[in-house]
């Protein structure tokens, strides 16, 4: 990561505002499953949020995946300060789609919405993840993070050549896999239990040292400690890996100097705004926000 | 009605400024808005050398508001003045140096150096750092050390206005004005964040590495305009109004009760072109309100 692109990626930025109109906001997984009776928490449902693409927002042809834009209802009040960071699922046909989770004020909020409703966004934002069409690629998704992996394995000139590997704590329905290209396998893999997180570190394992051996590339998003632990993995087989951070964001834009992360070759911090959020995983230090 | 402000010589095409360390390095948001529409430009605090800040997290949402504990991390004067200087529309926008040391020699040679960069239209002069020397006060909360830390920078400055950035947590901030004042302050700019923390009960943690942060956002508005409104009475200089302001209607509050422009600081967070949609809204409600000249309404509060 030299110096001067670090410094394209501020400067040379395509992203722009725009209010957008909600077109259907659909809940995924079983309707009939009582989210205050899953083992995971108090609510874990997921959504699918399609958006009008107004005039002057970047089309198909205008993102990466693992770019992600910040989202901001119209009718929020003053309460709810910022704009929440969310992965473009899929940019297709003048639809915007995200797929998010509620798991605070904010996406709780979101679930809310209503079609006819209007939210700000910006972007695209941030550097997506690496495209090799010839390289054997597998792709590490850990619950949401299954997010950027649908607009990536869609986007793909050759899908055949990956292979999903997804790691998730609710239901496997929660989850719109029926988006992903038919000719990638998907693995998905079910941790509701110390033990099976357990299982599901060494079959990590078992992938990651497979692709290393194959000169393959792994792309991982997910929760911090999937991260972590994917990370680990990737630096003792030596394996070419890329990590899609999730920290927290204020403005999105480069400009609060709140979502940083400390790297192996910067002397300051860098942004994972816009110099994320995706890095090679032996560039960054995955420190102390969990 | 014509918008533009003079004020110590510094021209502004009309009052809206943005507030350091939320706007970047201004590069940020070009592709936002046109940064030339803008009353000003102030960029992120710079000190002598480049300043790694503080652990993570570093910024919290609290209700209205945020807090951050950013600890100013910057590239430097250096790397500002070569690499970020140059791409703005400094002929066309003032842009304002944010400075930030922590003894008043830095202060000095910083000082000295931005005022000599020909886009540099003015300097704001950050006191919110604690003085070593001076037992770990902070300049900003020591009228004697807020009077020295200004002469040695409005010495240095050459011709270019000195703007003095007041913090609020003190307690008459009249008094440091007053100091500031007479170290030679050409504009006085208030408020800087309200020292603040947030905690989270489930993990029994602070929510910020650093424990106390800075609060700012809609919920110091309050604050910011009483501090505006009580200076502006005390201290016979132009006054530069932030804290909170989201709104066009939030600009005209604080021109009311006396501040001459403003600046634009968390709001830009909530949206990248906010500063500039404020700036346009500004003339449509001045209109609605009737308003024909900034003398007239500046300071104009029936109170
Ligand atoms: C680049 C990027 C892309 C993202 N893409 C997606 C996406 O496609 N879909 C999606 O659902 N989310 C995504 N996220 C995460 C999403 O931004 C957060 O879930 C959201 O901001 C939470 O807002 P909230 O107001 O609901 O939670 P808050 O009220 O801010 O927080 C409530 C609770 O949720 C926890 N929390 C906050 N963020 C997360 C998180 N990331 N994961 C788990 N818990 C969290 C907090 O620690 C807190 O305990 C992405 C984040 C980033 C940085
Ligand atoms: C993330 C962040 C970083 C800041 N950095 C600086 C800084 O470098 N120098 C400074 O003088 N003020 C800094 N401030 C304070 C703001 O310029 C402003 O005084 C304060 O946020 C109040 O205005 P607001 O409520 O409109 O944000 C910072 C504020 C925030 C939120
Ligand atoms: S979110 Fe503001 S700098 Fe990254």
């Amino acid at each position: 990561m030299p110096d001067n692109t670090l410094m394209a990626a501020d400067a040379a930025s395509s992203s722009v505002c725009r209010e957008f109109t909600v077109l259907e906001l659909r809940r995924t997984g079983p309707e009939s499953g009582s989210p205050a009776h899953s083992p995971v928490g108090p609510d874990q449902s997921h959504w699918l949020l399609d958006l009008d693409l107004p005039a002057g927002f970047p089309g198909d042809a205008g993102w990466t995946p693992g770019q992600f834009v910040m989202l901001r209802p119209v009718s929020w009040s003053l309460e709810l300060l910022w704009a929440r960071p969310f992965s473009i699922c899929m940019l297709e046909n003048g639809i915007l789609r995200l797929f998010f989770q509620v798991v605070g004020r904010g996406t709780r909020a979101m679930s809310a919405l209503r079609p006819g409703d209007r939210v700000v966004a910006w972007g695209p934002l941030g550097q997506g993840f690496a495209l090799e069409p010839e390289t054997p690629t597998l792709l590490l998704a850990g619950g949401i993070g299954l997010a950027p992996f649908i607009g990536y394995a869609r986007r793909h000139p050759q899908p055949e050549t990956l292979r999903l590997f997804f790691g998730h704590r609710p239901e496997v329905a929660e989850y719109p896999l029926d988006l992903l290209p038919q000719e990638m396998p998907i693995e998905a893999s079910r941790q509701t239990c110390a033990e099976e997180l357990a299982c599901f570190v060494d079959d990590l394992e078992r992938r990651i040292k497979e692709y290393a051996a194959r000169q393959g590339l792994i792309l991982a998003c997910g929760p911090h400690p999937f991260l972590r632990a994917v990370q680990g993995l990737a630096m003792k087989h030596r394996a070419r890996t890329q990590l899609s951070l999730e920290n927290r964001m204020a403005c999105g834009v480069g400009a609060c100097l709140g979502c940083v992360t400390e790297t192996t070759n910067q002397t300051l911090p860098v942004k994972v705004c816009t110099q994320g959020p995706v890095f090679w995983a032996e560039d960054v230090h995955l420190g102390g926000e969990a | 009605m014509n918008l533009a402000v003079e004020m110590a010589g510094l021209r502004l095409k009309n009052p809206v400024l943005t507030a350091s360390g939320t706007f970047g390095y201004g590069v940020e948001f070009a592709a936002y808005g046109d940064l030339t529409a803008l009353g000003g430009i102030v960029v992120k605090g710079l000190s002598w050398e480049p300043r790694k800040g503080n652990p993570m997290p570093r910024v919290a949402e609290t209700p209205c508001g945020m807090l951050n504990a950013i600890g100013l991390q910057n590239i430097g004067v250096h790397r500002f003045v070569e690499e970020k200087l140059p791409l703005l529309p400094w002929a066309e926008v003032p842009v304002i140096a944010n400075l930030y040391a922590c003894d008043v020699t830095d202060f000095a040679r910083l000082g000295e150096y931005l005022a000599e960069q020909e886009g540099v239209a003015a300097l704001e002069v950050n006191i919110s750092c604690p003085n070593v020397q001076a037992g770990g006060i902070l300049f900003g909360q020591d009228p004697e050390q807020a009077a020295r830390v200004t002469r040695a920078v409005k010495d240095r400055a050459g011709t270019k206005p000195v703007i003095v950035k007041l913090s609020p947590n003190v307690t008459d901030i009249t008094t440091v004005a007053k100091a500031a004042a007479d170290g030679g302050a050409d504009i006085l700019a208030l408020i800087n964040t309200l020292s603040g923390m947030a905690v989270d009960v489930r993990s029994r943690r602070p929510r910020l590495a650093n424990v106390i942060g800075g609060l700012s956002g809609p919920a110091i508005k309050p604050v910011g305009l009483r501090c505006v409104y009580q200076v502006s009475r005390a201290v016979d200089l132009p006054i530069i109004g932030l804290g909170g302001i989201a709104s066009a209607e939030d600009v005209l509050e604080y021109i009311l009760v006396g501040a001459w422009a403003v600046q634009i600081g968390t709001a830009n967070f909530l949206r990248p072109d906010m500063a500039f949609r404020i700036a346009a809204d500004l003339p449509g409600l001045l209109d609605e309100l009737g308003v024909t000249s900034w003398g007239e309404f500046r300071g104009a509060l029936r109170a």
